[in-house]
């Protein structure tokens, strides 16, 4: 509820950037460079562009209200829908990244943790540096020379599925869940390859802030009262790294994984863009190259939704994994 | 007499730091029998907890057992592999932590926390190890046991969550228990009963106790053999009685010396060379103050509500003559800390005033209080000498900070000058001037604090628990220095403490606060002997006498 007012302004500022960029769809969407000021001049009219930006605005505000974000005039359709279609892809893609990031980023950050200093720290240290460095189109570019045109191993980046395979009836929009769902194993293997080289690149990029706030917040940890109290009654060294050490390390890592999750999110039009992936990011960058402002508004209202839900989900889990904070 | 359970001999153990190699024990050679009660005493840095974390081996990673052993049982334990020795833990020895608060597992309920313990140990089923350690919270007398099983640490007292770390100590009936300081930072009522329970169940379960402390009153009243240590070293060894009165060694004698006892005054705390040159215009006795003076603060009916809950202060009247010392003590939670901080303006009062020098101040919101020409008046020294420190300033600039904001000083040479010379007032070598906080010793950064308060001339000092984190010898020192500074200024002290030692020496009157609301109060020496209330005779009981022969102690000076 308190982030109502957030969502509002984001609406307000969008809006009101998009008006203030140039470029005039009119002429952008009229039939072409030789079209007449009267052809012109009806699209606006047709757009409501002529009216002043207060009664713009408060037309647009009655829209979003009732569920309305438009159409969108690259793809004739309405924004909702196209963003319905799109969603699931940047979604999955995103989801199947952090999976990627988080299960490889916590062991390495816990085994830095357990030998600061030594040489797999180091390396620890080494790889995700790397991953940082190296901008994510650049990595999904390198993992396509290596995977798919030396090795062989991977399908050509061409979207989600390659053009032999059948998409499964849609009922969540996760290929990945579709396919299982329908039973199609071949399916969400031929998905499955296709999602597995775009994901690792996302997840490289974000291994490393994961994998060192773990081992920051592990190193803390370990050198705690807590922990030398469950190491002085005996405790097995199992129980004391896992429950007592990490249980307590991985409350920062949610938050940082939060942070990290929307950031994604919308960060992901590079990698999007590399494996010709149909996600909601490279639409509103689409829609924003050819000045459609439906689309790239509808794109930035579903962001902030997002960064609320995604902030939503951080306190549950917070919640859920520390007792001292209470949720109301 | 029979083997010894516990025997360390001639034990050195040395860290490896950025600046080299620090011994922190140089041959330490002692024995427990078993079912004893040892006491360790010691100040900072003797060395003596690193002894007790050797003998379970859980020194940091940097400490290591440069020679001798530690034969537990007969075994070595320096030689045992890592699984021998984490069987022996929990089982044969276990610690007690100086924290309890931080020494559990934050995010565990308490109840899962002793499961853990006796299930590492015992080969029974989960609930068996849930019906043992439900006992164990009944054995250390925590009420409700049932329902507290599944509390978690945050939700507890210190006093409780010492309790439930006994709990688990005991868990799996060890023979040697190691108490690492385990009432420090605890009332002292609390402290009583924790050290009451403690050693009723060391004695009913037969189980050897090394006690850490650096109370040496602590250690007298539990312990029948006491070893002192020193840098590393184990400079005496006797019974509580003889270590007191008679005392051998001369590091023995100034620790004995320092130590407050009910009838000792300040100056006896310290030596002829740290009490310095002052001491002899300090005694004259202070002129009594003309009839008629205005007192220097008026506190009437202070309350101070923190949200919807019960007043944490609840109608608090004082008054405060200039140049006089009034000690406000009470258990934590009594509301003591709050209204020291509603008298220095830092929070708002919900009701009452405060007057100071015919002015009311308590109107005014604690967020302008720096606005007023008041600020420069009322100072404060806190009570954690480490965390009350910028660790970006050096300790000049902690000194000169408030002499720029309220003093009106630029910089420049005045500046150096008043910031040399407060330093030089509360002993503080100008050497030392350009150091940042951690490269300055517990006493150093008290000292800092101190002259921190004192750089504007403040009429009135605020002082909450300022000695609480120092070390006896230390603590000696700065009361003495306190006292000083206060006749030599006319500084009125408002000394929030818990240490009834402490206020007893150093003020002449005292509030006795409990939930917010006064006790008692009057003279110092006569609310002390002879208590009126219930609760200040608990209070004056809880405190670790020393049954020492004055006269024998001042002889050993």
């Amino acid at each position: 509820m308190s982030s109502l007012p957030a969502l509002f302004g984001v609406l307000v500022f969008t809006f009101l950037l998009m008006r203030v960029l140039p470029g005039d769809p009119a002429v952008f969407f009229a039939s072409g460079p030789n079209a007449g000021k009267e052809e012109v001049e009806l699209i606006r009219k047709q757009l409501g562009l002529n009216k002043s930006i207060p009664e713009q605005l408060t037309l647009y505000l009655y829209d979003v209200g009732r569920g309305n974000l438009g159409r969108s005039m690259m793809t004739g359709q309405l924004v909702t829908k196209d963003l319905r279609e799109r969603l699931p892809a940047s979604l999955e893609l995103t989801f199947t990244a952090l999976l990627i990031a988080l299960v490889s980023a916590v062991p390495l950050g816990v085994i830095a943790a357990l030998k600061p200093g030594s040489i797999i720290d180091h390396s620890v240290r080494l790889f995700c540096a790397l991953g940082v460095c190296v901008p994510t189109f650049v990595s999904g570019l390198l993992l396509i020379y290596v995977f798919y045109y030396l090795l062989g191993l991977a399908p050509d980046p061409t979207g989600r599925i390659d053009v032999f395979t059948s998409m499964p009836p849609s009922r969540t929009g996760f290929l990945m869940i579709d396919f299982l769902i329908a039973g199609d194993i071949d399916g969400w293997w031929a998905a499955f390859k296709q999602l597995i080289l775009p994901a690792l690149s996302m997840a490289l990029f974000v291994i490393a802030p994961l994998a060192r706030i773990t081992r920051a917040s592990m190193l803390v940890s370990l050198g705690s009262d807590f922990v030398r109290t469950a190491r002085s009654v005996g405790l097995s060294w199992r129980h004391v790294v896992v429950t007592y050490a990490l249980r307590n390390a991985i409350l920062p890592v949610i938050t940082i994984a939060g942070i990290v999750f929307s950031t994604m999110l919308g960060a992901n039009v590079l990698v999007e863009k590399v494996f010709s992936w149909p996600g909601v990011a490279s639409y509103a960058l689409d829609a924003l190259l050819s000045s459609d402002y439906a689309p790239v508004q509808g794109f930035v209202l579903l962001m902030a939704s997002l960064f609320v839900l995604v902030n939503l989900a951080v306190d549950v889990c917070y919640g859920i994994a520390d007792p001292r904070v209470t949720i109301e | 007499m029979t083997e010894p359970l516990l025997k360390i001999d001639n034990l050195h153990i040395s860290f490896s730091t950025r600046r080299g190699v620090v011994e922190a024990v140089r041959g330490v050679t002692l024995s427990v029998q078993e079912g004893e009660m040892l006491g360790l005493v010691g100040e900072s840095g003797s060395g003596k907890s690193v002894t007790g974390f050797a003998t379970t081996r859980l020194l940091d990673a940097a400490g290591r057992v440069t020679a001798g052993k530690i034969l537990f049982r007969g075994q070595d334990v320096t030689k045992l592999s890592g699984d021998d020795i984490r069987h022996l833990r929990g089982a044969a020895m276990s610690m007690i932590f100086q924290n309890p608060r931080s020494a559990l597992n934050p995010i565990r309920a308490i109840g899962t926390q002793i499961a853990d313990a006796i299930l590492t140990h015992k080969r029974i089923s989960k609930n068996e190890a849930y019906a043992e350690a439900l006992e164990l919270l009944r054995a250390v007398q925590i009420r409700d046991p049932e329902r507290r099983m599944a509390a978690y640490p945050h939700e507890l007292s210190g006093g409780m969550c010492q309790r439930v770390m006994i709990a688990i100590a005991i868990s799996c009936n060890p023979v040697l228990l190691i108490a690492d300081e385990p009432t420090t930072g605890l009332d002292v009522t609390t402290q009583k009963v924790v050290m009451d329970l403690l050693a009723a169940i060391a004695a009913a379960r037969g189980m050897a106790t090394i006690l850490i402390t650096h109370d040496l009153g602590l250690a007298t009243r539990y312990c029948r053999r006491i070893v002192v240590m020193e840098q590393g070293r184990l400079v005496e060894e006797a019974a509580p009685k003889r270590l007191f009165n008679a005392p051998q060694h001369a590091y023995t004698k100034r620790l004995v010396a320092a130590s407050p006892t009910a009838s000792s005054r300040i100056d006896d705390l310290v030596t002829e060379e740290e009490r310095g040159p002052y001491v002899e215009a300090c005694r004259k006795p202070k002129p009594p103050p003309a009839p008629g003076t205005p007192p220097l603060l008026v506190v009437h009916r202070l309350v101070k509500r923190f949200d919807q809950g019960a007043a944490a202060v609840a109608d608090f009247s004082m008054t405060i003559a200039a140049g006089e010392s009034v000690g406000l003590v009470g258990e934590s939670g009594s509301g003591k800390s709050t209204t020291s901080r509603m008298i220095c303006r830092l929070i708002d009062p919900s009701e009452g005033d405060i007057v100071f020098d015919g002015q009311a101040i308590g109107h005014v919101p604690a967020r302008d209080f720096h606005r007023s020409p008041f600020r420069k008046d009322i100072h404060m020294v806190f009570q954690d000498p480490n965390e009350s420190l910028n660790p970006r300033f050096t300790a000049f600039d902690c000194i000169a900070h408030p002499l720029m904001r309220l003093g009106n000083l630029r910089g420049g040479d005045a500046l150096r000058q008043r910031v040399e010379e407060c330093a030089q007032r509360v002993g503080l070598p100008a050497d030392l001037l350009p150091r940042f906080p951690h490269q300055l010793s517990g006493g150093q950064k008290a000292r800092v604090g101190i002259a921190r308060a004192i750089a504007c001339r403040p009429r009135l000092l605020v002082l909450d628990e300022p000695t609480a984190a120092l070390d006896v010898s230390v603590q000696a020192v700065v009361l003495q220095l306190l006292d000083r500074l206060r006749r030599e200024d006319d500084i009125a002290l408002l000394f929030v403490s818990h240490d009834l030692n402490v206020v007893r020496m150093l003020c002449e009157r005292t509030i006795v606060l409990r939930n917010g609301a006064i006790v008692e109060q009057g003279e110092s020496r006569a609310l002390f002997d002879n208590p009126k209330t219930d609760y200040t005779r608990e209070l004056v009981e809880a405190i670790p006498h020393i049954e020492i022969e004055t006269r024998l102690a001042t002889a050993a000076l």
